[in-house]
């Protein structure tokens, strides 16, 4: 070799120079390879350069090692730390592309997250109908009860002093455009149940319980207001066309929150930490479908709602989505792993 | 809780190699929210001028603007922490990155249980003490309650070692500090002849700790600090004065790093002039 030829008094001086002469266009190789992969994608590589990279990678990771044992160049060892950190990333934790990890979630990840909460959705389900029934009862006995439980705003003119025409009318017209609907219902009670019922749950999970119960109040209460008027199942259609998806949403959100919750409180012969990271996997996953079905509930109130006004077809509507949603969870979803 | 010394932690990849993360600081990540923050209002502020300008209805123009907030700030953080640069523009500006903590990739669940957690970090008590005012009904102790709230999560961060926000507890994941490194050339050409000899007690003097001190004194080449250090390692190791210091310390570097790095190779490391 002839840089040996240049050998002085200085002797490893020399070694490091040859390491890095050596070496040197294989890591300029894998530094220009990473920085087009962070620039675009993994499809910028050719062929050839794809087949390099492993190779170029362990031979990298290779160099880090010795030049930590044997070189006191800090900035090569700082330039050689960096490049892996950079190419570990993208080689080891790069993305599936965005079509296979859609199709994964809507075909395995999503009905699996939402089945394995089955416990704690059964849960806040009971808890949801234990409230509304409780809420239900009082507003019967007492009508004052309802002003104890739906604040004034929410309420918008439904409630008992309301006459039944007014009541028809809340349910059968079209008051605002589509779009106005659709876009306060994103910020309207539910969707804010649902997301807070979620990020709350790590506080041992019941500010989770409290906001499920007091889901089911409001919708109690409000159907007590429509039923003493004999409109009790024309607004159960009313709700159902969208309240089946929105109120499954919900439970599920809530579901997700009392995971978390109880992985923290209770988190068994696992690290109270990795209990909550193991929880708040499966439970965003669920999450980002319930974001989903928010969505699908949001269409259905802003257009369906305005569109179809007839009883039987909201039933219809309704009842076919449940049956959708818990054949697709339940029964049909992620069996082919 | 102890502050902690550092912030580098162990990362081994399955090949076996030590990374060395170093974790974002929580400065650092603050700068980075701020840069988001003030990019999704200049876009939002443009979107509200854009359906002033186009002269649609009150109504159709509240409407635009709630839902476009509302996709604007949620796909912001997901869209960009699932991109292969692992962050959004502010953190890619402050060189961070969102890491799994276990090593594992970092998953569409993760980012999204994550980001959710920002709702009601951030947007929960600032929206609430925004409809508070805007209808002049926030008393002081609403105020109170709402700080009280956001800065328990605002200032989560700074009380656990790896700088967790509680979104980043949930996920699983944590922000680790990027570089962006040149490969420079070696500080020395070995292939100068004729340096100047050092006695055994004059190169025992200093560690690797020192030996890296040096390296960036003759990288920066700064005439004021390299004759200063040039006094101090004379003064120290008895040697007299000749007049050239950029070149008595580039020949003290190659003969302490020889020796430092001879001594590496029979397992002794040296961290400092202490040890």
């Amino acid at each position: 070799m002839s840089a040996a030829a240049r050998q002085l008094p200085g002797g490893p001086l020399i070694n490091a120079d040859r390491f890095r002469s050596i070496h040197q266009a294989e890591w300029e190789r894998l530094d220009a390879l990473i920085t087009r992969m962070e620039k675009r994608s993994v499809r910028a590589l050719g062929d050839e350069d794809l087949l390099a990279l492993p190779g170029l990678y362990r031979t990298t990771l290779s160099s880090l090692s010795v030049a930590r044992d044997t070189s006191l160049d800090r900035s090569l060892i700082i330039y050689l730390e960096q490049l892996c950190t950079r190419a570990y990333f993208q080689i080891y934790g790069v993305q599936a592309p965005v079509r296979r990890q859609l199709a994964s979630f809507f075909a395995h990840a999503w009905p699996t997250a939402v089945r394995g909460l089955w416990r704690e959705t059964l849960v806040s389900a009971v808890l949801m109908l234990l409230a509304a029934t409780a809420a239900f009862l009082l507003v019967r006995s007492a009508p004052e009860w309802f002003y104890a439980i739906i604040a004034g705003d929410l309420a918008s003119g439904r409630d008992p002093s309301a006459s039944q025409e007014h009541l028809r009318a809340t349910l059968y017209d079209s008051g605002d455009g589509m779009l106005v609907t659709f876009a306060t219902y994103l910020f309207t009670h539910n969707s804010q149940v649902a997301i807070f019922a979620f990020a709350l749950g790590f506080a041992f999970a019941v500010p989770t319980v409290l906001l499920i119960l007091y889901n089911g109040l409001s919708l109690g209460a409000m159907f007590a207001v429509f039923q003493t008027q004999g409109l009790g199942i024309n607004f159960t259609a009313w709700l159902m066309i969208h309240g089946t998806t929105e109120l499954f949403a919900v439970a599920v959100a809530g579901a997700a929150g009392i995971r978390i919750g109880m992985a923290v409180a209770f988190p068994g012969r696992v690290m109270r930490m990795e209990s909550a990271v193991l929880a708040g996997r499966q439970a965003g996953t669920a999450m980002a479908g319930v974001v989903l079905m928010l969505l699908v509930a949001g269409i259905l109130e802003g257009i369906g709602r305005q569109t179809v006004t007839g009883d039987v077809a909201r039933f219809i509507i309704g009842t076919a989505m449940l049956t959708g949603w818990i054949i697709y969870f339940y029964l049909w979803g992620g069996r082919r792993a | 809780m102890l502050a902690p010394r550092s912030l580098k932690r162990g990362f081994v990849t399955p090949e076996g190699v030590d990374l060395k993360l170093e974790l974002g600081s929580a400065a650092a990540r603050a700068a980075a929210f701020l840069i988001d923050a003030l990019i999704l209002m200049a876009l939002l502020i443009a979107a509200t001028l854009a359906l002033i300008y186009l002269g649609s209805g009150p109504d159709v123009a509240l409407t635009l603007w709630l839902v476009g907030f509302f996709f604007l700030r949620v796909g912001w953080f997901v869209v960009f922490e699932m991109g292969s640069r692992g962050g959004t523009p502010g953190k890619r500006l402050l060189g961070l990155r969102v890491v799994a903590r276990d090593g594992a990739r970092l998953t569409a669940a993760a980012v999204i249980a994550r980001n959710a957690m920002r709702e009601i970090e951030v947007f929960l008590p600032l929206s609430f003490l925004g409809t508070e005012a805007a209808e002049g009904t926030a008393d002081r102790f609403l105020i109170l309650f709402a700080l009280i709230w956001s800065g328990t999560f605002l200032f989560f961060p700074l009380f656990n070692r790896d700088r967790l926000r509680v979104g980043d507890l949930v996920a699983g994941t944590w922000v680790v500090q990027t570089r962006e490194a040149r490969l420079v050339p070696e500080v020395l050409d070995s292939a100068v002849a004729g340096r100047r000899q050092f006695s055994d007690e004059a190169l025992s003097l200093y560690g690797i700790y020192e030996l890296h001190t040096l390296e960036d004194v003759l990288r920066g080449g700064r005439a004021d600090s390299m004759a200063t250090v040039a006094c101090a390692i004379r003064a120290k190791a008895g040697i007299a004065d000749d007049g050239d210091d950029p070149g008595f310390l580039a020949d003290y570097y190659a003969a302490l790093r020889t020796r430092l790095e001879a001594g590496l190779l029979t397992g002794q490391r040296r961290a400092d002039k202490f040890s």
